[in-house]
């Protein structure tokens, strides 16, 4: 296996409904996605962004054609999956640290050893990225007694807790205000640098693209296909004044022409 | 108003209620036989003490065994249709169907399979506080917030850990307020069941004290019944709050 082709979409299409009332989400679409690589899925909304998430998550099925993750078809060997919504969706009865530490009671191999070590071991693997998201002081409170910002900092530890293959973000911060945004980039930099995951995320928010991503994808509208790929050269670790410099000024400009001017579909555009 | 005052508000009300009703009594001259006063039912409830309490006890016993045996089946059978949308559909309008029965209509049935006495005052307890256990335990379990339900089904979650860790702590709140509900209403269904059919319990003792016109006797039996239920929803209210005050956001 090589890690140029870590995650593989081959010619993967899905229909939904039966018959006459089929619409189609997605139109057959190839991707690959090398390990230690952070993508930004673009396009307007419907376009099938979140639904490429769902089907490498296995949340969703192909209608058409296979996915391969390191090589195997998925299914074969589990994919480690982290994920991550706009609603950070905490439980309410359970301290941030214990709402943190849900994956390690589920995934294998950790949910073998969870009872043992969940006041030891788990316990300081929480704490650690509670600090690095700089949430430190808040890990026994209540996930009510937070802010937005800060329930998705929590939302982010517990996608990343269990030492994911993959981490899926769906537009995880599409409900906070630009100043929170800005702040939260940041810090997802700084995971991504440190721990040097696999990251796809899912985004309408075209700065938030181009500040985070390696590469970018761009989608038509429903249904989906890539009509746009391209990597994004800024060096890292990128300063936020980054986005107020020409070359990105200009490279969120294109990405933007390229959604609004996107060619119709075919299908769409005959009916 | 001052929190002392609120906090008292409820006892003064109940009060001011008991202190009408035994003015109103000796001012329009009402006779015991219709409605005697406060006072009068106090008496009566000093006087025949002794005879009251096995009845009390029986009425207590039959409710609680029936509400323990109403809550096991409830929650069980809330979880197995919150948990399944197939069960859900087949199941709701069954146990609609028997919840419209009006439970009085039942007792005759039951004192025809076990015969008069305990047994059917437990089973109408029982059948009277099922359903609205499995309304709520089911409504908590099968509105899981789908995003949730995505987290956990990406960490290739079982049916059975989203259940155990998401919908079963998230309908606890739902359970227990359907608790303090539940509680009164087998008061209601072992009452029910001791009036149509038993030799004991609070019901039949109303009924003979009626029968008899002793007019105090039977309001103090309905003053038993008041206390009993009030008691038993605090016991709820006090377990409910320490089981799940989260759902309150109080710490």
């Amino acid at each position: 296996m090589s890690d140029a082709r870590f995650v593989e979409l081959d010619k993967v299409g899905v229909t939904f409904g039966q018959a006459a009332e089929q619409t189609e989400a997605l139109q057959p679409t190839s991707l690959t996605i090398a390990k230690g690589d952070f993508l930004a899925l673009v396009g307007p909304s419907g376009c099938g962004k979140s639904t490429i998430l769902k089907l490498i998550s296995e949340l969703l099925t192909p209608t058409t054609g296979n996915i391969f993750f390191g090589g195997r078809e998925l299914g074969a060997n589990p994919v480690r999956v982290g994920m991550a919504f706009q609603s950070a969706s905490l439980l309410p009865w359970m301290s941030v640290r214990d709402n943190i530490m849900l994956p390690l009671k589920i995934v294998p191999p950790f949910k073998a050893g969870f009872s043992a070590k969940k006041s030891g071991e788990y316990r300081e693997r929480a704490d650690a990225l509670l600090e690095q998201v700089g949430l430190e002081d808040f890990a026994d409170k209540s996930p009510w007694q937070l802010s937005g910002g800060m329930m998705q900092r929590a939302n982010l530890c517990r996608a990343l807790i269990h030492d994911p293959d993959l981490l899926l973000l769906d537009e995880p911060f599409g409900a906070l205000d630009q100043f929170t945004h800005e702040e939260l980039w940041q810090t997802l930099q700084d995971l991504w640098l440190d721990r040097k995951s696999t990251v796809i995320l899912v985004t309408h928010d075209l700065r938030e693209a181009a500040y985070l991503a390696n590469r970018i994808c761009v989608m038509s509208p429903r249904p989906g296909r890539i009509v746009d790929d391209r990597t994004v050269p800024f060096a890292r670790p990128r300063p936020i004044d980054i986005t107020f410099e020409q070359e990105f000024v200009t490279l969120v400009q294109r990405l933007r022409s390229l959604i609004v001017h996107a060619p119709k579909s075919k299908k769409v555009a005959a009916a | 108003m001052t929190p002392v005052l609120r906090k008292l508000a409820p006892v003064i009300l109940i009060v001011s209620v008991f202190v009408f009703w035994e003015l109103f009594c000796i001012l329009a001259g009402i006779s015991e036989l219709v409605l005697p006063r406060p006072t009068r039912i106090l008496a009566a409830f000093l006087e025949y003490k002794a005879a009251i309490w096995p009845h009390a006890q029986q009425t207590l016993y039959t409710t609680l065994v029936g509400f323990t045996f109403g809550v096991a089946i409830g929650l069980s059978l809330g979880v197995l249709i919150g948990s399944s949308k197939l069960a859900y559909d087949t199941a709701y309008p069954l146990l609609v169907g028997i919840s419209s029965i009006p439970k009085v209509a039942v007792v005759p049935i039951f004192v025809l399979w076990f015969g008069a006495g305990t047994v059917p005052a437990i089973l109408t307890a029982m059948i009277i506080c099922i359903f609205p256990i499995v309304v709520n335990v089911s409504t908590g379990i099968a509105t899981v917030e789908p995003e949730l339900e995505d987290v956990m089904r990406s960490l290739k979650a079982s049916r059975w850990e989203i259940l155990w860790n998401v919908g079963l702590p998230r309908s606890m709140p739902y359970f227990f307020a359907s608790l303090k509900g539940a509680i009164t209403l087998s008061f209601v269904g072992s009452v029910i069941a001791e009036t149509v059919a038993s030799n004991k319990g609070v019901g039949n003792m109303m009924l003979i004290a009626s029968s008899s016109f002793n007019v105090p006797l039977v309001f103090s039996g309905l003053m038993i019944l008041a206390v009993m239920g009030i008691s038993l929803y605090a016991i709820f209210s006090v377990i409910e709050r320490r089981m799940v005050g989260w759902a309150l956001r109080k710490q």
